[in-house]
């Protein structure tokens, strides 16, 4: 099998599988439940809880080029750009804006 | 000779295109195009190929995943691992699927007719759907959610091959930038659409948690984070529920 073919068959069975197997639980999962239900509450608390540990989980083990930059200046960019949102008309641009570049000032800053 | 018949206002066609140009307008259009410009930087860096890329961005369309697969492609990381650790990443789609099914699900409809608009399904897409779709008829949600999960997806991969030829020109600390503006569009995102206290609170929760568990090296922490945390805040909007009915 040639190197090409083969990348194209890691992408799919190793990229695209397992993670689109989450996708179609979901619709097996949540075909049975009412728009109204208690439960969907609770699930919406998960799917927000888990996204937010996303969140957390790039900041503090971050994967590929962002590792080169200090804990310090990515907890710090985070926290600034989320007061940015607050404080400017709860706008997530705002928000995206000031974050990148509090992490790009701290990172020339700081070293990256 | 007569005008080309207008579909009338309301239609599936109407809700597609609202949904197209809530894509265009969204942060998201600024985030998907920085972060796949990052990942198609990020493939020419491994030595892949600009199709192989593009194909990743239509088929994973999952950012994080994206980058544990290349970085795992190399020498050194079993396959089986990276497997693991994609799926892993991948964990939010579960909950923010069944979250949304219910709010677009029609009577009539067959599984298989979610497959599409459910493959489209990201944080950027969810957020926006439900930030918009409570509001629309039910018969337009599914098209709604078409249209701003194909916009996406649609950028997402021409950056990718934009990113890809652009990798030599692009500055030392783009990739980082890049990759920071996933956690940063996701926090912002959702806590601008979190208005009850439920999901407030499941994001203070989820951001503390997360990296107690993280850290500690607990397997399925993600998972975790978001049935503890997620069950914690439930159980916060329970109290608080029954505290202003009594009042």
């Amino acid at each position: 099998m040639s190197a090409e073919l083969q990348s194209y068959l890691i992408l799919i069975v190793v990229g695209f599988l397992p993670s689109e197997i989450w996708r179609w639980l979901g619709i097996v999962l949540g075909r049975g439940l009412d728009e109204q239900s208690e439960i969907i509450l609770w699930v919406r608390g998960v799917a927000t809880a888990l996204v937010a540990a996303v969140v957390a989980r790039i900041i503090l083990i971050p994967p590929g080029a962002l590792a080169g930059v200090p804990l310090s200046v990515r907890i710090a960019a985070l926290a600034i750009g989320f007061l940015a949102f607050l404080f400017i008309r709860r706008s997530a641009f705002a928000g995206v804006l000031a974050g990148e570049a509090a992490l790009i000032a701290g990172a020339l800053a700081f070293g990256s | 000779m007569a005008d080309a018949p207008l579909p009338p206002p309301g239609t599936t066609t109407d809700a597609f295109l609202f949904g197209l140009r809530t894509a265009a307008t969204s942060v998201f259009a600024f985030v998907i195009i920085f972060t796949y410009i990052g990942f198609g930087a990020m493939c020419h860096d491994y030595g892949l190929s600009v199709g192989w890329a593009m194909l990743s961005t239509v088929l994973q369309w999952a950012g994080p995943a994206q980058v544990i697969l290349v970085t795992g492609l190399g020498p050194g990381t079993a396959l089986i691992e990276t497997a693991v650790a994609v799926s892993l990443s991948s964990v939010r789609f579960l909950p923010i699927v069944v979250a949304l099914i219910p709010l677009v699900r029609r009577e009539n409809a067959r599984p298989w007719h979610l497959m599409l608009p459910v493959h489209f399904m990201a944080v950027s897409v969810w957020v926006e759907a439900m930030r918009h779709a409570p509001n629309m008829p039910r018969e337009q949600r599914i098209p709604f959610c078409n249209g701003v999960g194909l916009a996406l997806l649609s950028l997402g991969t021409i950056f990718t091959a934009v990113g890809y030829y652009m990798q030599a020109v692009l500055p030392a600390l783009f990739g980082a930038a890049a990759m920071f503006i996933t956690p940063i569009s996701f926090l912002t995102s959702t806590a601008r659409n979190a208005r009850l206290l439920l999901e407030k609170a499941a994001l203070a929760l989820g951001l503390t948690i997360g990296p107690m568990l993280a850290y500690s090296q607990v397997q399925f922490d993600l998972l975790w984070t978001g049935v503890i945390g997620g069950t914690l805040a439930y159980g916060l909007h329970r109290v608080h529920r029954s505290r202003s009915a009594k009042a």
